[in-house]
C-alpha cells in the first residue's frame, strides 16, 4: 500500500473499530486494517472482479453504487466510514457525505486537492484542464468528475453541517511543510476526518 | 455406452435414505407417525465433523445434486456445476449432504409413497409441508449424521429460503448460509404463477382429487402445463430472444405456406413440459409451489430485521440481474435487513441473461465469487 493518505486514514482508526469502507477495491486496505488493527470491516465494491478480490481476502463486501444512496446501511451502523480517493468520482459527493456522517459516528475522507498549485500552473498558463502523474486521464475520459480544492471541501463541511475533527495533507517529502500550512496550495492530497455536527 | 466422468465430477454417488420413528409434527398441526428422507453425500466427513455442507434444493428439485447414478447417464446431479472436487462447494475439504425434501417424489415420504395408516398411496391426502418442517426433518438428518453444526447451508430460490430459515430455526447449528435467487416472501404475482400452474393440474380431468396413481392415470397434460409456465419465469426476456429468436423448428415464413408452425422456443416450452411431465409428480408440485406461498422468512417476528436477529451464521446472498422471478431487490431487502441486524453479510448482484435459473448455469463471476467465499467455510 503505497498511496499516503491510507495511512493517515489507519492511524484514525481505533483498533477493533467496526468500518464502512466504501469503494473498496480489492480490499487490500480493509485487509490491512482487519490484521493490524483487528478491525471489523465491510467493504461497498461495484466492480465484481474487485468484489471477488476482496471476498477471496476472506473480506465481507456488499455490492452497490454509492450513487444509489446508501439506504441499506442503518444509522450509526459503524464506527467508522471511508471514502478514500473516490468523492470525486460520485455523483452527488454531498449526498454521500451526508449519508456518511449519519451511518458512521465519524467519517474519513481523502481526495485529491485540485487547488495544488500544479493544477492552477497547468489551468492558469496553459489554459487547459492539468493532467499529471497524480491525474493522468483527460477530462473527457475519467471517472473523476468532481475534483474539489481543499477549500471548496470545508466550505461544503460548513454548509453541510459537518463538524471537521483533523485534517491531514499528503505532499512530496520537500513540500510537507508548506503543505502543513497552506494546504489549497500545496497538498496533492487531504485527508479529513468529519462527523455530523451537534446540534 | 459406458463412459469415464470429468476430473473434477464427484464421480458415481448412490442415493441413502434414513427412516424417522419418531412422530414429526407439521407446522399445520398435521403428525407423521415416521418419515424417510432420501440424501446423497459426496466427499469425506472430517473426524471433529466440522466440514459438513447441507444443500438445500429448489421446487422442483432432487437430492441428486452431483455426479452421476451410473455410467449411463447422461447429465450429473443438478448443480454438479458447483459441487465437485476443486468447485466452488470443494469436496476435497467438505462433506456434502444433499437431501431430499419431505412431501417431495423421489424417495422421501410423500404424497407418491405408502400412507401406513390406510395401506394406500398418500396422493391427495398427504399433509401440506412448508419450509420449517423441512428445516425440523433436515435438522433429524442431522443428528442421524451426527453433524453438530453444519459448516455451511446453500441453496437456490426456494433452497436459498429453507437455507435461510435454517440460520433462525437452529442459529447454534449453521455457521454460513448461501442463499441465492431468494426472496424473503412471494409477491402476490409469484402466488399467481404459481396459482397458474396448480390450477393447470387440479383442472387435468386425470387428477382425481390427487389420487391419480390408485386410479391408474397421470394428470401429465396439467403437470406439463404447469411447468411450461413455470419455467417460462425462469427465464429472461434477453435471455429467450438470444436462445430462440422468431427461429422456426418447423414451418415456413413463406407466405404461401400453410404447413404447421413450430417456433423454437414453442418446441423448447413442450419438450421442457413433457419430460417433466412423466418424471415430477403432480401432488408434489401442488404441495411445494403451495409451500412457496407460504413461505415467510419474517412469520412470527415483528419484521425481517428481528427475524434475522437471532441468526448466528455468516451470509453470502447473490442475485442475478436478468431474474424476475425473485429479482435483485428481493436479495437487497433480506440483505438490508441482515446489515440492520448487525451480521456479517456478502451481496453481489451477478450481470446474466440467464434469469432465475442462472445460480445453476456457468458464469464466470458467480463461480468465482461463490469459489472464494467458500474459502471462509469449513475448517482453515
Amino acid at each position: 500500500m503505497s498511496r499516503l493518505d491510507l495511512n493517515t486514514v489507519s492511524r484514525w482508526i481505533a483498533p477493533g473499530s467496526s468500518v464502512l469502507d466504501l469503494g473498496c477495491g480489492d480490499g487490500a486496505f480493509l485487509a490491512r486494517l482487519r490484521d493490524e488493527q483487528a478491525v471489523v470491516g465491510t467493504g461497498v465494491e461495484i466492480d465484481p472482479d474487485n468484489i471477488i478480490a476482496a471476498v477471496g481476502k476472506g473480506l465481507d463486501v456488499i455490492q452497490e453504487d454509492i450513487n444509489d444512496g446508501l439506504h441499506g446501511f442503518s444509522h450509526r451502523g459503524y464506527d467508522v466510514v471511508v471514502l478514500a480517493h473516490a468523492l470525486q468520482e460520485l455523483t452527488h459527493p454531498h449526498l454521500a457525505l451526508k449519508r456518511m456522517v449519519d451511518i458512521g459516528e465519524e467519517a474519513i475522507v481523502s481526495f485529491p486537492n485540485f487547488g495544488h498549485w500544479v493544477c492552477r500552473f497547468y489551468l492558469g498558463f496553459r489554459g487547459q484542464m492539468p493532467v499529471s502523474r497524480a491525474m493522468p486521464l483527460n477530462w473527457y475520459d475519467t471517472p473523476n468528475i468532481h475534483f474539489c480544492t481543499v477549500k471548496d471541501f470545508i466550505a461544503l463541511c460548513s454548509d453541510l453541517h459537518i463538524d471537521i475533527v483533523e485534517a491531514a495533507t499528503v505532499a512530496p517529502l520537500g513540500q510537507r511543510w508548506l503543505a502543513r500550512w497552506w494546504p489549497n496550495l500545496f497538498a496533492t492530497s487531504a485527508v479529513y476526518r468529519i462527523r455530523r455536527a451537534a446540534c | 455406452m459406458s463412459r469415464s466422468f470429468p476430473d473434477n465430477s464427484v464421480g458415481l454417488v448412490k442415493p441413502q435414505r434414513v427412516d424417522f420413528e419418531q412422530p414429526i409434527r407439521l407446522i399445520n398441526g398435521q403428525e407423521l407417525a415416521q418419515h424417510s428422507l432420501v440424501y446423497e453425500t459426496y466427499g469425506e466427513l472430517n473426524a471433529d465433523r466440522s466440514n459438513a455442507v447441507l444443500i438445500c434444493h429448489a421446487l422442483s428439485g432432487t437430492h441428486h445434486a452431483a455426479g452421476y447414478h451410473s455410467h449411463e447417464d447422461e447429465r450429473p446431479g443438478w448443480w454438479d456445476l458447483v459441487i465437485g472436487p476443486g468447485k466452488p462447494i470443494d469436496t476435497r475439504r467438505l462433506f456434502v449432504v444433499s437431501s431430499n425434501n419431505l412431501g417431495c417424489c423421489d424417495g422421501s415420504t410423500g404424497p407418491n409413497t405408502l400412507n401406513p395408516a390406510t395401506g394406500q398411496c398418500w396422493g391427495g391426502s398427504f399433509p401440506q409441508p412448508q419450509v420449517k418442517d423441512w428445516v425440523a426433518s433436515q435438522r433429524r438428518l442431522a443428528d442421524f449424521l451426527g453433524i453438530e453444526r453444519w459448516a455451511a447451508v446453500i441453496g437456490g430460490s426456494l433452497g436459498g429460503m429453507q437455507a435461510l430459515q435454517w440460520t433462525i430455526d437452529h442459529p447454534d447449528r449453521v455457521a454460513h448460509c448461501v442463499a441465492m435467487a431468494a426472496a424473503p416472501g412471494l409477491t402476490a404475482q409469484n402466488i399467481a404463477f404459481n396459482e397458474i400452474a396448480r390450477h393447470a393440474i387440479l383442472s387435468d380431468p386425470d387428477w382425481h382429487d390427487g389420487d391419480y396413481l390408485t386410479q391408474g392415470t397421470l394428470p401429465a397434460r396439467g403437470v406439463a402445463l404447469a411447468r411450461m409456465v413455470g419455467h417460462l419465469t425462469y427465464m429472461s426476456a434477453d435471455g429467450m430472444s438470444d436462445r430462440f429468436g422468431r427461429e422456426l423448428r418447423a414451418g415456413s415464413f413463406d407466405p404461401e405456406s400453410d404447413s404447421e408452425w413450430v417456433f423454437q422456443v414453442e418446441s423448447y416450452l413442450r419438450h421442457q413440459g413433457s419430460r417433466f411431465s412423466t418424471q415430477f409428480d403432480a401432488n408434489t408440485y401442488v404441495l411445494m409451489t403451495r409451500a412457496l406461498d407460504l413461505f415467510d422468512l419474517a412469520a412470527g417476528a415483528s419484521d425481517l430485521t428481528s427475524a434475522l436477529s437471532t441468526a448466528k451464521a455468516q451470509f453470502l446472498l447473490i442475485s442475478f440481474s436478468s431474474d424476475w422471478r425473485f429479482p435483485p431487490s428481493r436479495s437487497v431487502e433480506i440483505r438490508d435487513a441482515l446489515l440492520a441486524a448487525g451480521k456479517r453479510v456478502t451481496y453481489a448482484n451477478i450481470e446474466t441473461d440467464d434469469g432465475h435459473d442462472a445460480f445453476l448455469l456457468a458464469n464466470d463471476h458467480y463461480e468465482r465469487l461463490l469459489y472464494q467465499w467458500m474459502q471462509r467455510v469449513g475448517p482453515q
